[in-house]
């Protein structure tokens, strides 16, 4: 036990560690091994014949098509959002901060029934939309509208404290050195923040994936357009079949860890090439 | 080392003890596993219970309620909940404990309480908006281009499921033939444009949101959403053929034995057929299985042909046919 930690002026690790190994069993890894263990009760071809149905992989389009799409959509303007309030100083900018964090707050059931008001034919959105041809509630568009909503704080939240930390006279140096503004933006601030963007993106991107309760209403749930997958699953439990519903929620965990740890590396990457 | 193993227990103890301790109960307690629409109809009948329990055996009893989609509080039960009685949407949902649950019900526990374990009914009629502007009358006028019908995902909600074999139920009998009553319900649900995940959902997407010309409803929510939202912007409109749905109840044999409840939950379900009971049942627009009390109250509930689920062959071999993957509803939806 010894040569496993660093020597540290307070005790407590055999104890602190004893705790998280306790905790992480209890909370994560023994729900997700009664999850691969559900599955294995059927045959290869039996899981792979209800995970590859057309209806399935709709859903799976669905969802990774509307996450992806929202996540970059956060990535984009959570990147301004943070860049106003870490840069400049405004009546309102603490109300401001704290909206941000409403996404978070709210109960999702909530946020997706005042999406849906508001994005309906007959909403106060919506209906500006209507006649143009333009149907945001009950597509797509709305899904990933809903998860735009819940993603922002997780990019907001992650690079704030990454550029309220950079100092700003690198750009002041970039600019004296003769930078244009684009050329300090593009290759002093960006390689900074891009770790730390990266990082936000795969939280909102993950969050996305798993989400019910905001997306359900505004989904309008036709089978084939606007179902997504955490909807199937919950379709599969109501027929009583639990091996078709954790067989699907097994893929999704396969799939997100895949998306999780390539986003990892990449970080990793990015980080490296910075430094060098 | 020590330390170590003492951590890992001080956590598991910490699991471990912390729900023994919440359970602590002194008074007799039965816990009523529903459906969502019943929030109101329970919350008068515990108080009526209570009070007929305290008359008879001295005895308090505390009635706590859970409410939810009928599936998921069936799989609920299945999983562990520690239901004395469950008063479900469908009987297919009580059987399903029955099937699953371990020994939770007898196989034939539909034939322990009079009327199929059922003591009220109800059935879907159409809401239209006020003055029924595109002239909805029947099961025919839904599958017109145009116009817009609103109903849950009959897959995942109990509602649903009784407005899709309704207008199944008519087809064949209209027209005949399974056939033409796919293609029938087929027509019907490719003029839904939301697929919502429960009766309540759709209820609110036709009332607040203002989507859709018709919404297909139990006739106790079409009632209470008749006579809720704003007076007489809704009219309901009964079809000429509907289901009769059987909500069942169920002492859930095994719980109530183990928490020693089952005199209790069985009066519990008992007294729901005894006329003060039958009486609030029917001032909440469910229809009474009492034939002096649904006398009483004949003129409340529009006369309408009731198929019952036995004519389309129970709910084992339905589920199967219709809403399983691949059944028709999937092959509506099918590319």
């Amino acid at each position: 036990m010894r040569n496993l930690k660093e020597p540290s002026v307070l005790p407590g690790f055999g104890i602190t560690l004893g705790i998280t190994l306790a905790y992480l069993s209890l909370i994560v890894l023994i729900p997700l091994s009664g999850l691969f263990m559900t599955t294995a009760q059927v045959s290869f071809e039996e899981f792979w014949k209800t995970v590859t149905s057309p209806r399935v992989m709709n859903a799976y389009r669905v969802t990774f098509g509307a996450s992806f799409l929202a996540a970059f959509i956060n990535v984009f303007f959570g990147l301004i959002v943070t860049w106003v309030l870490v840069r400049y100083k405004f009546y309102g900018k603490r109300i401001m901060d704290a909206m941000v964090d409403l996404p978070f707050a709210l109960p999702t059931a909530v946020a997706g029934i005042a999406l849906t008001v508001l994005y309906s034919p007959r909403g106060w959105i919506g209906r500006y939309f209507e006649p143009l041809g333009i149907k945001i509630a009950f597509t797509p568009i709305g899904i990933t509208i809903a998860l735009v909503f819940i993603g922002l704080p997780f990019v907001v939240r992650t690079v704030q404290p990454v550029l309220e930390d950079m100092n700003r006279e690198y750009e002041e140096a970039a600019v004296s050195l003769g930078a244009t503004r684009w050329q300090t933006f593009y290759r002093v601030i960006l390689p900074e923040l891009t770790p730390a963007l990266m990082t936000g993106f795969a939280m909102a991107l993950a969050r996305a994936l798993g989400e019910y309760g905001s997306v359900i209403f505004i989904a309008g749930n036709m089978p084939g357009v606007s179902e997504i997958v955490p909807l199937i699953i919950i379709t599969k439990l109501e027929q009583y079949d639990y091996t078709g519903a954790t067989s699907i929620a097994v893929v999704m965990l396969l799939a997100s860890f895949l998306m999780l740890f390539a986003i990892n590396l990449l970080q990793t990457w990015s980080r490296r090439r910075r430094d060098e | 080392m020590n330390r170590f193993i003492a951590g890992l227990t001080a956590a598991i103890l910490l699991f471990v003890s912390l729900p023994a301790a919440l359970c602590a109960a002194e008074s007799i307690q039965l816990l009523n596993v529903s459906y969502d629409p019943t929030r109101e109809l329970y919350e008068k009948y515990n108080a009526l219970f209570a009070k007929y329990w305290q008359d008879k055996t001295g005895q308090q009893v505390m009635v706590r309620m859970s409410h939810g989609g009928s599936g998921k509080q069936a799989r609920s039960v299945i999983e562990g909940l520690q239901a004395d009685v469950v008063t479900l949407a469908l009987a297919y949902d009580v059987d399903a404990i029955a099937e699953k649950g371990r020994k939770l019900l007898p196989p034939d526990w539909q034939q322990k309480l009079p009327n199929n374990s059922a003591p009220y009914t109800s059935t879907i009629v159409f809401l239209v908006r006020k003055g029924n502007p595109k002239q909805i009358r029947d099961w025919d006028d839904l599958v017109h281009p145009g116009v817009q019908v609103i109903t849950p995902n009959p897959k995942i909600s109990g509602a649903a499921r009784w407005s899709f074999l309704a207008a199944w139920g008519y087809a064949l009998k209209k027209n005949g033939g399974e056939d033409s009553a796919q293609q029938f319900v087929a027509q019907l649900y490719h003029n839904v444009p939301v697929l919502d995940s429960g009766a309540r959902a759709s209820t609110t997407t036709f009332v607040q949101r203002g989507i859709g010309d018709v919404l297909l409803a139990w006739e106790n929510e079409a009632y209470l959403a008749a006579s809720e939202f704003g007076d007489g912007q809704f009219d309901i409109v009964t079809p000429s053929i509907s289901m009769l749905a059987e909500p069942s109840v169920a002492v859930v044999e095994k719980n109530a034995a183990r928490h020693a409840t089952q005199d209790a939950a069985r009066a519990y379900l008992e007294q729901l057929y005894s006329e003060d009971a039958q009486e609030l049942i029917a001032s909440l627009y469910y229809r009474p299985s009492d034939s002096k009390v649904a006398k009483k109250y004949a003129s409340k509930f529009a006369s309408i042909k009731l198929l019952r689920i036995d004519d389309l062959g129970g709910w084992q071999a339905v589920q199967k046919k219709h809403f399983d993957d691949g059944g028709t509803f999937d092959q509506i939806y099918a590319p």
